[in-house]
């Protein structure tokens, strides 16, 4: 965290070479997983509890188990690589360096918290930390409109899947009287409460991992820096949806709303998403489509909930992330190259840089799914899972995985010909080649795909464990190239046949899908929703805020005389009255009877004012005689200031008050204006006698040395004891001092232009 | 200002400095005695607020040249810092301690760490008159704030 918060002063001094910096806390917990790997081996857990806030009991337990460690992996991992890659990507001098150094080293730091955690409230702050850093990522361009509205979109669209799931949490926690993780998933409540709580889980989950039908946010997220796109949207933050489904799931998926919504959700999503993945031009959406098809297909494998699929969603979270986040490094080389990623504009960058070209060519090969890399096993694996699953639709959901694998080999086509492939207009320009350093990210993941395709050992070590954590068993199954003529294997040729095919006919489908009436979008139903939500806002406001002054003080005296006078009617009892303490009482009590009177008299304003002072002062005199110095010094120096700010401003106004005849129209307010007078007359002389529970001021005034140091009860009582309140009081003054100089300052505004003559405005606003 | 009266003008000029001391007073004393924050910050208000009457806004131009939002955000600043300054070290937001330290020539002096708050809660005041000062008394339409050199 230390570095986050150095990060930006850094790169001022030492350039892009800060990302090297900001590379070292996510290999300082790579490292750290490491060295606690032999614990994990033999199925244990790091357990940490700190306390945080003990006051709300609030723990940060964490806890690092196999599957933990498998994200962990994959965050702190991709973290180094990109940070390495942004080094390349970023120019020495430009300013916004610093900034987004700190905010993606946050995020990932936000991602570390959010996979370690073991407390539910823990685990929400920092879901919440990443969905803050990702709008702040996205939004790094932020002299775009398109970066702005995208960064907000998504925003959005987690944040309220964040509130969903926070209530989630909130019933689910209530339900098993605990808010730990790992105790809920060991001794799982049920019951319907529990249901709702698993639909507003899932609903967070969902929209993090931009499942349809909130995946709308993924594609206008593509606005922010390649690596941003790499790390956060598709490596890692969209897997915190997964990650948490693949935690509830073996607990869970046998309550009644589980798999239904998780299943469907995800089948719709890898279909929707391969389906448009086809449609795109520019190369990153392409990706983007790609990446919400490939979260469908986890959703589907940890969703089922049963030990196959689980075993092979955790095999596809190692396998997606090492091929998607090397392939939107590429797009990010070619964009920062050659400044376009739509793919009818590229042309022969295959030829021109075949380190290039062969690296995205065995990487998108692992998406598609092509032995003899990574992705095959996973992919097999998934079918494999799914086959087993023992459902009656199970046949279904194979066939639906098929068809999404399929379309999936075909976008994995599209994207490497449409990059690298010959064009139809070929020129002599070629972009300069991509440096060392640029390329070096990409190539070691595409190193890793092969490797760990044909060595598939280390990963079936970590696969097995992340199995472990979930299950509490080590896996039967072993990933392998080879698991002999089974019906995997035939699904698996079957899907890459059918893509290719779709390649092939490339043309055709891209006529047909022109052809096809445009589905409802997700991003429609955004952009209704929003304007909605706009438009709602403002026809409220405007029936709420009328605008007259004497519509705002009718609504908030007639409140005042219903609620306490509806409950004063019933139970009004007669008080034992006494004139007076002392003669002194009597003698201002009088004064302020006849100001009172000739305040509602006088025709000058400026008399009124002055009267009505008259009054405060009176009553400032009574608070003396009544013992309370520090209520009369109050009052007096209100009262004062009080006069100076009317007289301020009625000079503005008419000397007198206009004289008007008593109209019918103004017979609502004499009955306010009397109803008030009475209400709080009565109201004063029943509160005088209504007392039955002691009075707090002896508590205070015992208290008030001892705890808060002073002799003044009612400074103590302001300053400590209700401290809270004056500070919210003091922050409401001055919203309030600002609120009115922007009032003023905006009418006057007017008044230099013209628009309007001041004196009738400030008229019509007094005497409406 | 048209006219100005020379007895007011000469009244102000005595009293002005004497009504902030006096506000002072009411602020550091306002732990035992009658006072506080608040009150502290009404009595600064006046004496600006006589300032204004008798001089216009060049007279209190004059004398200040901070703006008065600054004065809002310190008060909020210093009010907020107070409770976050308690809860670092391990109390409850705006939990108060009782400070002593040994002054020379005074002598033991004694007091808590809410005073800090308080001067929050009078900056707030005095920024809020002074600003409404600002925009409710300039009479001939023009804003002043605007032509102000940003420093």
């Amino acid at each position: 965290m230390a570095v986050t918060l150095v990060l930006p002063f850094a790169a001022r001094l030492i350039g892009v070479r800060a990302f090297y910096l900001a590379a070292l806390p996510p290999l300082a917990a790579c490292v750290w997983a490491l060295s606690q790997w032999g614990r994990l081996a033999d199925g244990g857990a790091v357990e940490e509890q700190v306390e945080w806030v003990p006051a709300l009991g609030l723990t940060l337990g964490l806890r690092l188990d196999g599957f933990g460690f498998l994200m962990v992996g994959l965050v702190a991992g991709i973290g180094v690589l990109v940070f390495v890659y942004a080094r390349a990507y970023f120019h020495d001098g430009d300013p916004i360096t610093g900034r987004f150094a700190a905010t993606l080293l946050a995020f990932s730091g936000a991602m570390f918290g959010l996979v370690l955690s073991d407390n539910l409230m823990a685990l929400f702050l920092f879901w919440e930390l990443t969905s803050i850093t990702s709008f702040l990522l996205i939004g790094t361009k932020d002299d775009k409109a398109e970066a702005r509205s995208g960064a907000l979109q998504a925003l959005l669209i987690t944040g309220m899947g964040g509130l969903a799931m926070l209530g989630g949490f909130i019933l689910l926690g209530e339900a098993a009287g605990t808010y730990s993780m790992s105790a809920i998933l060991a001794d799982p409540p049920s019951g319907a409460v529990v249901d709702w709580a698993l639909v507003l889980v899932l609903i967070g989950a969902l929209s993090k991992s931009a499942q349809a039908p909130f995946h709308s946010w993924l594609p206008n997220a593509m606005n922010a820096p390649t690596p941003v796109s790499a790390y956060l949207h598709s490596a890692t933050m969209v897997k915190a949806g997964v990650y948490l489904v693949a935690r509830f799931s073996p607990a869970f998926a046998e309550a009644g709303p589980w798999r239904p919504i998780v299943v469907t959700a995800g089948l719709v999503s890898m279909l929707i998403g391969g389906y448009r993945a086809l449609r795109q031009h520019d190369i990153k959406l392409v990706l983007a489509y790609g990446t919400i098809s490939q979260l469908g297909l986890m959703m589907v494998l940890f969703g089922v909930g049963t030990p196959e699929a689980t075993f092979a969603g955790c095999a596809l979270l190692v396998a997606h992330g090492i091929f998607k986040a090397a392939l939107f490094m590429i797009v990010g080389v070619v964009d920062h190259q050659t400044h376009t990623r739509d793919l009818r504009q590229l042309h022969g960058l295959g030829r021109a840089w075949p380190v290039v070209a062969a690296t995205t060519g065995v990487v998108a090969a692992s998406m598609a799914g092509l032995p003899p890399l990574l992705g095959f096993i996973a992919k097999e694996e998934a079918l494999y899972g799914l086959e087993k699953t023992g459902f009656a639709w199970s046949g279904w959901l194979l066939a639906g995985v098929v068809v999404g694998s399929a379309l999936t080999v075909a976008y994995s086509a599209r994207f490497l010909w449409g990059t690298f492939g010959p064009s139809e207009s070929p020129s002599d320009e070629v972009a300069p080649t991509p440096g060392r350093l640029f390329m070096a990210p990409a190539a070691l993941l595409a190193l890793l795909t092969v490797a760990f395709g044909l060595f598939p050992a280390p990963v079936d070590h970590t696969v097995a464990h992340a199995y472990d954590a979930l299950w509490g068993e080590l896996p039967e199954r072993h990933l392998a190239l080879w698991h002999g003529f089974k019906l995997a294997l035939l699904l698996s040729v079957v899907a890459i046949a059918a893509g290719v095919l779709l390649f092939v006919w490339r043309e055709r489908v891209e006529r047909l899908q022109s052809r096809v009436p445009a589905l409802p979008s997700a991003q429609g139903g955004y952009e209704r929703s929003l304007r909605g939500a706009l438009s709602g806002a403002g026809v409220l406001t405007g029936v709420v805020q009328s605008g007259s002054l004497p519509i705002y003080l009718g609504v908030i005296l007639t409140t005042l005389i219903v609620v306490p006078g509806a409950a004063l009617w019933g139970s009004a009892t007669s008080t034992e009255l006494w004139l007076a303490d002392s003669p002194l009482q009597v003698v201002i009590g009088a004064v302020m009877i006849v100001c009172a009177i000739a305040a509602a008299r006088v025709t000058r304003r400026i008399s009124a004012v002055l009267l009505v002072g008259a009054v405060g002062y009176g009553m400032a005199a009574l608070f003396e005689v009544q013992g309370a110095p520090d209520l009369a010094i109050t009052q007096l120096l209100i009262e004062t200031l009080g006069v100076v700010f009317f007289v301020l401003v009625f000079r503005h106004l008419p000397d007198r008050f206009p004289r008007k005849e008593l109209r019918g129209s103004q017979f609502p307010r004499v009955l306010v204006a009397v109803a008030s007078g009475v209400f709080i007359f009565v109201f004063t002389l029943v509160v005088v006698g209504a007392r039955t529970e002691p009075s707090i001021s002896s508590e205070f005034i015992e208290r008030a040395v001892p705890e808060g140091g002073g002799n003044n009860v009612v400074n103590v009582i302001l300053v400590d004891f209700r401290g809270f309140d004056t500070m919210g009081e003091i922050t409401v003054l001055a919203v309030a001092a600002l609120g009115v100089a922007a009032i003023v300052r905006a009418n006057r505004r007017g008044e230099v232009d013209g628009t309007h003559d001041p004196s009738t405005k400030v008229d019509e606003v007094v005497e409406r | 200002m048209s006219r100005r009266s020379v007895i007011l003008d000469v009244c102000v000029r005595a009293e002005f400095h004497t009504l902030l001391l006096v506000s002072l007073y009411l602020l550091f004393a306002g732990h035992n005695q009658p006072g506080g924050g608040f009150a502290g910050g009404l009595v600064a208000s006046a004496a600006f607020c006589l300032l204004f009457v008798s001089g216009g806004e060049p007279a209190v131009q004059r004398v200040l040249r901070v703006r008065p939002t600054t004065f809002l955000g310190l008060g909020l600043l210093a009010a907020i810092g107070t409770g976050m300054v308690s809860m670092l070290l391990g109390d409850e937001f705006l939990e108060s301690a009782i400070l002593k330290a040994t002054l020379p020539v005074i002598g033991q002096v004694k007091g808590s760490s809410v005073l800090f708050f308080d001067i929050g809660v009078y900056l707030v005041v005095l920024g809020m008159v002074l600003l409404l000062l600002e925009q409710l008394g300039t009479t001939d339409g023009i804003d002043h704030a605007d032509e102000e050199v940003p420093s």
